[in-house]
Order: C-alpha cells, then sequence, then structure tokens
C-alpha cells in the first residue's frame, strides 16, 4: 500500500490566531504530495480529533504559537486515546516551542516537535518515515 | 496650528526646482550619466531587489528623480503632503515615544513590569492582552483556561484594569492597547480608571487598535462579523471625539499583515485601503472628516530592508495626506497626517543564533527613525521562543535608548530626503500601493476582499514564496541558510516561565469582582446593552454602564455575540 497518499490534518488548537506556519506548512506538504486538510482557526482537541477521524487522516499536525502547547498536545493526545485512534494518527507540534519543551511533548506521545526555526524540508520527510514505520506496524 | 495646508496646484508648480542646477548642466549631466552607464556595464554587478521585490539599480542619480517636484511631492515636514514629516521639527521638538509591548499573567504582575520599563526609561505604555481578553471570553471559559495570561495579561473586569494601572499618573503617560474585537469594552475600563485617578477625560492619551478588518486576514482574534464589527468601531471613533478628543480611537495596522508574510508594499496597501474603509463608515455616519480623521494612527512592522522601510513610510505618508484630500474633501492638515508606530522584529527573529536578532531589531529601529515613527518597540532577541525575560526587555529597551542619545540620527528632521534613491524608491512605493489599492477598489473594497479569502491567499502565498527563498538560499538569513553552527548552548537558554498557579489566582479575582458587586445592576446593564445591540444607536455609553458595574468581558459579549452572531472564516488554504 505504498501509493496511498499520506493524508495530514494541519490544525489550529486553542485561541491563537497566527496562522502563517501552519498555511506555509500546509503548502509544503501539499507540494510534497501530501493531501492536505486545514481546520482553519480556533478549534478544541476535540473538535480536531473528531476532524482528523472524519477525515481518516494519518498525521495531525498542530500549531501553536501562544504557549499553550503542553496543554493542547496533552488533551490532543487524550482524545485520540479515548476514541481509539492513536495508533493510527500520529501527532506532530509546531510552533513557537522553547527547547526545554521538546522532550516533555515527546513523552506525552508526539511524534516529532517542530520549533521556530525548523526548515520545511525538514517536515515532510519526517512525516513520511513515522507515518510508514506505523502503517507497517499496523 | 502653525502649519497649513498647501493651496490647491496641479503638483508640479515649481518647474525649476528639480535637484539639478538648470537645463545647460542637466544636460551635461544626463550626457556624463549616459557615459558612465556604458562604461559600468561590462563591470560585474549582481542584481538586486528590495525585499517587496522591487528592481534595484546600482546608483540613483538627479536623472531618477527629476519627474518628482520639490515642493508638491517632497515639500517640508509638517505640510501637505507631509513626504518629510508631521511635525515641523520632528525629534528636535520631541523625543519619539518608546513603548515596549509588554504584558503577561495577572495585572498585579503587569502591574510591576509597567513600572520598572517606566523606570527604566520607557516613555509610553503598550499593553499586551491575553487571548481570552481578546476573544471576549472570561477566565473561567472553559475554552479560555490553556490561554490565561500566557501571550499578554488577563482582564476580566474593570478590577482588573484597576490593578493595571495602579500608581501609574493617566496624565503623563500615554498607553497604548493592542486590542479589536473588544476594544470598546477595555476603552471603558481605561477612561473609567482615568477618571476615578481624577483625570479628566479630554486629557486622557492613548490608542486602542480597534482594527478589526486585518483580524479577519491575519492574527485571528476576531469574533463577530463584519458589519456589526464595523458598527462598534464607528461608536467607539464617535465617542471619542466627543469624550476623550485626545486619545486615538483606532490604530490602523499593517503590521500583523506583513509578519504573516505580506510584502512591504502590500502591507502599506492593505492597512491604507483598511483606512479609506473606516473613514467612509464613519463618514457615512455623519462625523466630520476634519474632526474624527486626526484620531487616526497607524501601526507597522519594520523589518530588515532598510531603505525601503523608510521609502515605505515615506510614501505611506504622502499617499495617506493625498488620499484624504482627494477622496475625502480633508481640509485640517491633521485629518491629512499619517502618525505612526512601529513594531521592530517578529518574524524576522530567529530561533538560530538568537543572539543576533539584537542586531536585526537595531537595524529597523534606525530604518523606522529615519522614516520619521512616532513611537517604536523594539522586541526581544528571546521572542523567538517565549515572551521575554526582564533582562531581555531592558536590553530591548537600551537598544532604542542608544539609537535616541548617542547616534545622533534624530537631529535632523528626514535626513534621507533628497536621497535619489530614497526619494526615487518612495515614489516608487507610493504608486505601486496606489495602484493595489485602486484594485481593491475595483472589487468593491476590503469587506468583499476579505470574506472571498482573497487578501488571505495572496499573503500566505507570498509567506511560502519567502520560505522558499530562505530554504534555496536565494535569500541569506544569517545563521540559518548562511553562517551556521551547531547550538548546544540553545537548550539551557533562560527563558521566562509561567507561574503554574496564574490561572487559578485570576479566577479567585474573577470570583471576588462577582462577589463584590452589585448583581442587579449587572443584569440592568447588560439587559440595556442588549437592547441597544438591537437598535442603531450608539452601543459606547451601555457599555461604558457595563463596565462600571463591574459586568464582565465574557458577559458583555455574550449579549453581543447572540446579537450579532459570529463570524465565519472564509476556507483559505
Amino acid at each position: 500500500m505504498e501509493s496511498k497518499p499520506i493524508r495530514v490534518l494541519v490544525a489550529k488548537p486553542g485561541l491563537d490566531g497566527h496562522d502563517r506556519g501552519a498555511k506555509v506548512v500546509a503548502y509544503a506538504l501539499r507540494d510534497a504530495g501530501m493531501e492536505v486538510v486545514y481546520t482553519g482557526l480556533r478549534r478544541s482537541p476535540d473538535e480536531i480529533v473528531k476532524i482528523a477521524v472524519d477525515e481518516d487522516v494519518d498525521a495531525i499536525g498542530l500549531s501553536i504559537l501562544s504557549g499553550a502547547h503542553v496543554a493542547l498536545t496533552e488533551k490532543t493526545i487524550a482524545g485520540l486515546k479515548a476514541a481509539g485512534c492513536e495508533a493510527d494518527i500520529a501527532v506532530f507540534v509546531g510552533g513557537t516551542i522553547p527547547p526545554r519543551d521538546v522532550e516533555p511533548l515527546e513523552k506525552l506521545g508526539a511524534a516529532a516537535v517542530f520549533p521556530t526555526g525548523t526548515p520545511l524540508n525538514a517536515i515532510a520527510p519526517k512525516i513520511r518515515e513515522i507515518v510508514a514505520s506505523r502503517r507497517r506496524g499496523a | 496650528m502653525a502649519t497649513r495646508i498647501e493651496t490647491e496646484s496641479d503638483g508640479r508648480s515649481a518647474p525649476d526646482a528639480a535637484p539639478s542646477q538648470g537645463a545647460s548642466n542637466g544636460r551635461g549631466f544626463a550626457e556624463a550619466e549616459a557615459r558612465w552607464r556604458e562604461r559600468i556595464a561590462r563591470n560585474r554587478t549582481a542584481a538586486a531587489r528590495t525585499s517587496s521585490g522591487l528592481d534595484v539599480d546600482v546608483l540613483y542619480t538627479p536623472e531618477s528623480v527629476s519627474h518628482l517636484d520639490a515642493l508638491g511631492d517632497i515639500g517640508l515636514p509638517g505640510e501637505y503632503p507631509f513626504t518629510r514629516g508631521v511635525q515641523p521639527t520632528m525629534y528636535r521638538g520631541r523625543q519619539w515615544t518608546m513603548r515596549q509591548y509588554s504584558g503577561f499573567g495577572t495585572a498585579r504582575e503587569s502591574n510591576e513590569r509597567y513600572r520598572w520599563l517606566l523606570e527604566q526609561g520607557q516613555t509610553g505604555i503598550s499593553v499586551a492582552l491575553d487571548l481570552p481578553t481578546q476573544l471576549g471570553l472570561d477566565s473561567d471559559d472553559p475554552l479560555a483556561v490553556d490561554d490565561v495570561g500566557r501571550v499578554g495579561v488577563a482582564i476580566d473586569t474593570l478590577a482588573d484594569m484597576e490593578i493595571l494601572f495602579d500608581n501609574i499618573p493617566l496624565d503623563r503617560i500615554s498607553t497604548s492597547f493592542t486590542i479589536n474585537s473588544t476594544a470598546a469594552i477595555l476603552l471603558a475600563m481605561y477612561l473609567i480608571v482615568a477618571e476615578r485617578q481624577g483625570v479628566r477625560l479630554e486629557k486622557v492619551s492613548g490608542t486602542i487598535q480597534n482594527d478589526i478588518l486585518k483580524e479577519y486576514v491575519a492574527r485571528g482574534t476576531w469574533i463577530f462579523p463584519p458589519e456589526p464589527s464595523l458598527r462598534l468601531i464607528v461608536d467607539t471613533i464617535e465617542y471619542c471625539v466627543r469624550h476623550a478628543p485626545r486619545f486615538n480611537s483606532i490604530s490602523v495596522a499593517g503590521a500583523h499583515f506583513r509578519d504573516a508574510g505580506a510584502t512591504a508594499v502590500q502591507e502599506l496597501a492593505f492597512t491604507l485601503a483598511d483606512g479609506l474603509t473606516y473613514v467612509q463608515r464613519c463618514v457615512d455616519r455623519g462625523l466630520k472628516v476634519d474632526e474624527f480623521a486626526p484620531l487616526i494612527s497607524f501601526y507597522f512592522y519594520t523589518h530588515n530592508d532598510l531603505f525601503e522601510e523608510v521609502a515605505k513610510y515615506r510614501a505611506g505618508r504622502r499617499l495617506w495626506a493625498r488620499l484624504m484630500k482627494e477622496r475625502f474633501g480633508a481640509r485640517d492638515p491633521r485629518a491629512m497626517m499619517f502618525r505612526f508606530g512601529v513594531v521592530c522584529g517578529g518574524s524576522t527573529l530567529t530561533a538560530q543564533q538568537p543572539q543576533n536578532n539584537i542586531m536585526r531589531v537595531a537595524y529597523q529601529a534606525l530604518a523606522s527613525v529615519l522614516g520619521g515613527v512616532q513611537s517604536v518597540f523594539t522586541a526581544a532577541w528571546d521572542e523567538a521562543f517565549a515572551i521575554p525575560t526582564e533582562q531581555s526587555a531592558g536590553l530591548a529597551l537600551r537598544t532604542q535608548q542608544v539609537l535616541a542619545y548617542e547616534t545622533g540620527v534624530a537631529n535632523v528632521v528626514d535626513p534621507l530626503g533628497g536621497s535619489y534613491y530614497v526619494e526615487s524608491l518612495t515614489d516608487r512605493i507610493e504608486r505601486e500601493a496606489r495602484a493595489i489599492i485602486e484594485r481593491i477598489d475595483r472589487m468593491g473594497g476590503m469587506v468583499p476582499c476579505i470574506q472571498s479569502g482573497l487578501i488571505q491567499k495572496e499573503i500566505a502565498a507570498e509567506a511560502y514564496r519567502h520560505q522558499q527563498r530562505i530554504e534555496n538560499g536565494e535569500q541569506v538569513v544569517v545563521g540559518v541558510n548562511k553562517f551556521t553552527r551547531e547550538e548546544p548552548e540553545r537548550r539551557q537558554l533562560q527563558l521566562w516561565e509561567l507561574d503554574p498557579k496564574l490561572g487559578a489566582r485570576q479566577r479567585d479575582e474573577l470570583a471576588r469582582a462577582k462577589a463584590e458587586r452589585d448583581n442587579g445592576l449587572v443584569t440592568r446593564t447588560l439587559a440595556n446593552l442588549r437592547d441597544i445591540a438591537r437598535s442603531e444607536r450608539s452601543l459606547m455609553p451601555a457599555i461604558v454602564d457595563a463596565v462600571r458595574a463591574y459586568a464582565s468581558i465574557g458577559e458583555i459579549c455574550a449579549v453581543l455575540r447572540e446579537e450579532f452572531g459570529t463570524f465565519q472564516e472564509p476556507a483559505s488554504l
């Protein structure tokens, strides 16, 4: 099933309205051959999980610039677990994330963290690698 | 006022005022320049463009500006068309305001930071509000819990505003609020606090951003749809004209277009197009342009291309003055003045080698001052990671103090005026921006262009192109794609941390305010607000009454949300 394109939900959780990064990443993933769905602003973690399940995505990319990344990532992953989807949908986190928070986010279950300064061309390969290994595991 | 509007002319009143000295000299120069250009055609000359993609020649000469009129296009500072500055003596008369955007946690912590910044020589306050406050949610709202006090200070009721300005004299300090959807409520709170300090409303000065249109495009703190939002804006402007005539009731902001990806030219054009929309709405209400337009100010990002930024501000002054005169028949010079503040930093700050940001911000501040700015916020070097520490915030303030007091750049008004390059670029940007504004006019103005998502798409596409230029090395960013190194020390940065108990403390403050107020009065003022919302009368007096009764932002906005509905974001990828 290598030919099935990867589907990604680019999501803006919480109240933060800065969507430059989310849109630029969405364009880059599209150019890398992925199918991208964008939530628009101000979605609750529960809404994001619901859209992810409905859209049958392989990955969620959370974009958070407000500093609330730890709480919002935790809630999104908890929502995926409650829906029984944590093995099928990988969570990636990007935004204004201080270096000290990368490890805690990974411990919460984020598949990878892309803090400020991550080059675009590092994101698609990482998502592809993780989604591929999850698909093999499934 | 010492200034006078120039009498109407065709804008080409002084043919012999061009920079060249006379016809024969001019011809001699043109021939010499042609010879020179032929000679250098053999030299290696790298192509260059401004950050907006405008071609840049290797040299500018009197020929580059021979079509400009020394009086009609460039003129004198403090006089129409204000190309050289809004004040006749600029910084010799009054230093620019040093206003660092700041706020976090509860009103107590932020009040302490403001007083510290004032002790350090800051000359105005700029209040950063948290997202729940900007979105009309109380700190105990389930949607707000993760965002309380994070990107700014949490304000729920008038009680918080009283603490925020405790021991800060509002007759001497002006305050700017980056607030949009809930601007009318914050304005009411501030005016009541000033009144309780014994300051007469006619003397209160400050600014509310109050610019909803750009929130729909970038930054995203919208609540209501465009029509009721525009009504609220006109209500606040009208209220300030009548009661607080020194308060800038709107600061039309291009900064957020820019930081979302717009070029300098787009930033200027979209901002002035928004400004024209607000002016038209006020005129439609029956307000007189010479009465309300002096209260309009502007806000921009200064990014890295130094001369383009200077030219952007000079072009902005000239174009706004011309548009106000041409389209609205403004007669009072103050109604044509493009007064502006800037922020230096934002998306130009890098996480890689973050201390390089200190230099970026310093150059941006220099460009702003050479561009004739009225107030400057220099961001701190660590803002690519978190809100600044006291130490980094202090260094950011020192950056503009060194510029103001040690470099001598503020001694002469518009020192780059007459530079062949800067005048030529000013003219080019004015023409480019005007063309964009006219294109928006033909599509029905900014409101339909935003509702369709057109502006959003143009900006996002530009942001993507910019990122691609960085990644393919076409655009050098020091420390990011050139002169890079491993930075193990980045993990050890001492960054600001939020007090984990903050949310609970703020919820306690809100509970206390609600326990101490007269709930019957709150209910009555909110019912009155609902009646007014259903009428065509100004909302401002009803909002002032509700705020005075300690109704919370969440309670006031709940009424308005029920009456006005909420904005539906266009699909915009």
